[in-house]
């Protein structure tokens, strides 16, 4: 459509051009324009937060969760700079977000105006790209391209910075058709003799693995599908990083868990083992390889990814794929369909023997306690109690999400959503709004820490008033835990400022915003208090009181190889978890 | 330094190696902000900067940057500064067969009278600077060409009365008749 209208009405014309049907946001002096258009509809919801960093990772989690664009609408100055964690966070894991910033008149620019602030400069390198709107002649264009930019090729936060002037002035709106950009086209296809070249590799391997990431999920629940087929056509096991949990079902036969300085024996071993990785859609994150000098030292690997700057960035690669992972894995299933020929079925064989010799070490085993809740346990009987329900798990940041990531079974990709890259406390509540925004009627569980659960409880407001009924699980041991793990491994226990003293009584908490409060210390009471949070209609704060002092293990501590790990069982005298960490890996992070 | 795996397509090496990037970008405000925020960002070096408006019909921009650093660096920034979204393209001149063509404009103040003098302004012509301002006790010389021509004008003008110099960083284009 084309029509004349002021830019205020054009960026709620183009947010359901491009088919927004929820956003995020704040009111305040420099968005009033924008604020009066959403005033005057229906076909838009505006989720109104109590702090613009919970707008931006409601916006994550929408985004998680649907696979659309998540959008968030703040003001100038602090709106914006309040908004920079979510930023950053959506761009680490590759979120696409479009961020519709206010801003001072264009006459004020420059002039330290009341609530101005240099928001392209200062959201700059925490974005994929940003825009300062200069004049509403540019607006519409400005609009569509920062969806085209936010969602295609490696997905990511986009801001556009829109004056007040400009909110006012009147021009001529068009539509996202033939949105095209002068510069800006990400390779979906991959070179067929790369992936031809892969696919020979992968068949003549011996002790094969498939390592998957974020980027399988971004690519979509099709992407999905095909890593499926891929797994079935092969055999070949597979794990994933903490952001592609759920692309490969954890039911399947050929999964081994996530991978990682949390992640199972197994997976590690295999990574450590294998001779030929096959990376898809991952990043070869520090969290994911440990030492570099040791990681897979036997191995070829190929690493498909849409971003050329991801390609021998960390990991020399010996065949580079850059595509979209959907298109990749469709091309490399029918390629190997074609060839004819089969995996090296003795070799497999062997293979997964071994690894069934690694899986009986039972990593993720911990000391069951009859009078203390163990965390893992409160997982164990939450992933229990959710099965066959249709579920979202969101967590914030620590040892709680390392336990989710170990003890939750996810059958299905955009149902995990958690802080990785960027790790934000904080994460996990606001973006589980955003995820029960997607899915009202679907159960959602944030899997928090007391710690992280502090840093926007404020939007336990917002919850009550647009009747989110989001359940968080509080894993309370009053610390902070994975900062306390990490004193005991690696400063001599000194416990610097990570007991959080004066807990608040979450109960009351919860009743003071007009949330349910559930209490439980019991592991024989766990269950009861499950139900009973998963039973009520509106938004609880189970308050979950584990064994304060719990270590999440495995680890491979800083510094060690894959096949170097620390198990808990192994770790139960004082002086070995002391002495775990050498003095080069203590100077990592 | 990195050993990652045992059948590596190139050798790794950690020999730095200078490097001169054309760089194409959408004259846009903020683009030359977010080609040095990558440098800065990332810890990249930056030797020498060139910017301008090259096409002023398409609004299109080459920026010009010598770099120093390992043949893995240098294949991340060509990675990294293709990734941002008003760049059309990133050139790097040295992995061409011959080197590229390289020039510096500088402008250099000399002070000074007698001998000083007389010697300041016979090296300017051996050098072929040009004279573009002068009084009876100063020079301002005009000299273009390559970075260690500059360099070396500089140094020997340094004991004859040099206080002031003023370079362009270094522009450049690729050799033959290919474009760049």
């Amino acid at each position: 459509m084309t029509r004349q209208m002021t830019g205020a009405e054009m960026v709620i014309q183009a947010l359901k051009d491009q088919g927004v049907d929820h956003i995020f946001g704040y009111p305040g002096g420099a968005v009033l324009p924008i604020y009066d258009e959403i005033f005057q509809q229906e076909d838009i919801r505006h989720i109104l937060v109590r702090h613009e960093q919970g707008a931006g990772h409601a916006a994550e989690g929408y985004a998680r969760s649907t696979g659309k664009v998540g959008v968030v609408l703040v003001t100038s100055g602090p709106g914006a700079t309040n908004a920079v964690t979510a930023l950053a966070d959506a761009l680490m894991d590759s979120i696409p977000l479009v961020c519709i910033t206010g801003q001072v008149p264009t006459s004020l620019i420059g002039t330290d105006a009341f609530q101005e602030c240099d928001t392209s400069g200062i959201t700059r390198p925490c974005t994929k790209h940003n825009y300062l709107v200069r004049s509403v002649d540019e607006l519409p264009r400005i609009l569509h391209e920062a969806f085209l930019v936010a969602k295609s090729g490696r997905p990511g936060p986009v801001v556009v910075d829109v004056p007040k002037d400009v909110q006012f002035a009147t021009g001529m709106y068009h539509g996202p058709s033939n949105v095209t950009h002068k510069t800006y086209h990400p390779q979906v296809r991959a070179d067929l003799d790369a992936v031809r070249m892969a696919v020979d590799m992968m068949i003549n391997a011996k002790r094969p693995i498939l390592y998957t990431g974020g980027g399988v999920i971004n690519s979509g629940s099709e992407a999905c599908q095909i890593l499926r087929e891929l797994v079935g056509l092969t055999g070949y096991p597979i794990t994933s990083t903490l952001m592609g949990l759920g692309a490969y079902p954890a039911s399947g036969k050929e999964w081994l868990g996530m991978l990682g300085m949390h992640g199972t024996y197994e997976a590690n071993m295999a990574m450590h083992e294998c001779d030929v990785m096959v990376c898809v859609g991952a990043r070869f994150d520090d969290r994911i390889t440990g030492r570099l000098d040791d990681f897979a030292p036997n191995s070829k690997k190929i690493h498909i990814d849409i971003d050329p700057s991801q390609i021998n960035k960390i990991v020399r690669v010996d065949l580079g794929i850059v595509g979209d992972v959907g298109h990749v894995l469709e091309d490399m299933v029918r390629i190997w369909r074609a060839s004819g020929k089969t995996a090296d079925r003795e070799a497999l064989a062997d293979w997964w023997e071994q690894i069934r010799i690694w899986k009986k070490r039972d990593c993720l085993a911990y000391r069951p306690n009859d009078d203390v809740i163990m965390p893992q346990y409160a997982l164990q009987r939450l992933n229990e109690k959710l099965k066959g329900k249709d579920y979202y798990i969101t967590t914030e940041v620590g040892q709680h999400q390392m336990w989710a990531a170990q003890f939750m079974e996810f059958e299905e990709p955009h149902r995990w959503m958690t802080s990785g890259g960027l790790g934000t406390m904080g994460y996990g509540f606001p973006a589980a709004l955003g995820v029960q925004t997607a899915h009202p009627n679907s159960i959602v569980v944030d899997i928090a820490g007391d710690g992280s659960i502090q840093m926007n409880i404020q939007e336990l407001s917002t919850a009550i008033q647009h009747n989110l009924p989001v359940k968080i699980m509080i894993l309370n041991n009053e610390h902070l835990g994975m900062v306390r793990q990490w004193q005991q491994l690696l400063h001599g226990n000194r416990l610097s400022n990570s007991y959080v003293e004066a807990m608040p009584d979450f109960v009351k908490l919860a009743d003071a915003y007009g949330a349910k409060g559930i209490v439980c210390d019991k592991p024989d009471k766990l269950d009861a208090a499950i139900d009973e949070m998963l039973a009520y209609e509106g938004p609880v704060i189970f308050d979950c009181r584990v064994a304060k002092l719990a270590n999440c293990f495995p680890m491979i501590p800083s510094g060690r190889a894959h096949n170097d790990m620390l198990f808990s069982d192994e770790a139960e005298d004082d002086s070995k978890i002391a002495n775990a960490i050498d003095d080069a890996g203590k100077r990592l992070v | 330094m990195q050993q990652g795996s045992a059948y590596f397509i190139e050798e790794v090496s950690s020999v730095q190696e200078t490097h001169t990037l054309s760089i194409l970008v959408d004259n846009e405000p903020g683009v030359l902000a977010r080609v040095i925020g990558l440098f800065s960002g990332r810890g990249y070096n930056i030797d020498s900067l060139t910017v301008s408006e090259t096409s002023h019909e398409d609004h299109i921009s080459r920026i010009t940057i010598v770099t120093t650093a390992t043949p893995q660096v240098l294949q991340q920034i060509r990675a990294q500064l293709g990734r941002l979204v008003p760049v059309h393209e990133v050139a790097d001149l040295s992995t061409f067969d011959i080197p590229p063509l390289e020039r510096e404009l500088a402008l250099i103040k000399v002070v000074g009278a007698g001998d000083k003098r007389v010697e300041a302004l016979r090296l300017a012509e051996a050098f072929r600077a040009t004279v573009i301002d002068a009084t009876t006790d100063h020079f301002v010389f005009e000299i273009t060409g390559r970075q260690t021509k500059i360099e070396q004008f500089i140094n020997i003008l340094q004991p004859l009365g040099l206080v002031e110099v003023c370079r362009t960083g270094v522009v450049a284009l690729r050799r033959g008749r290919e474009k760049t």
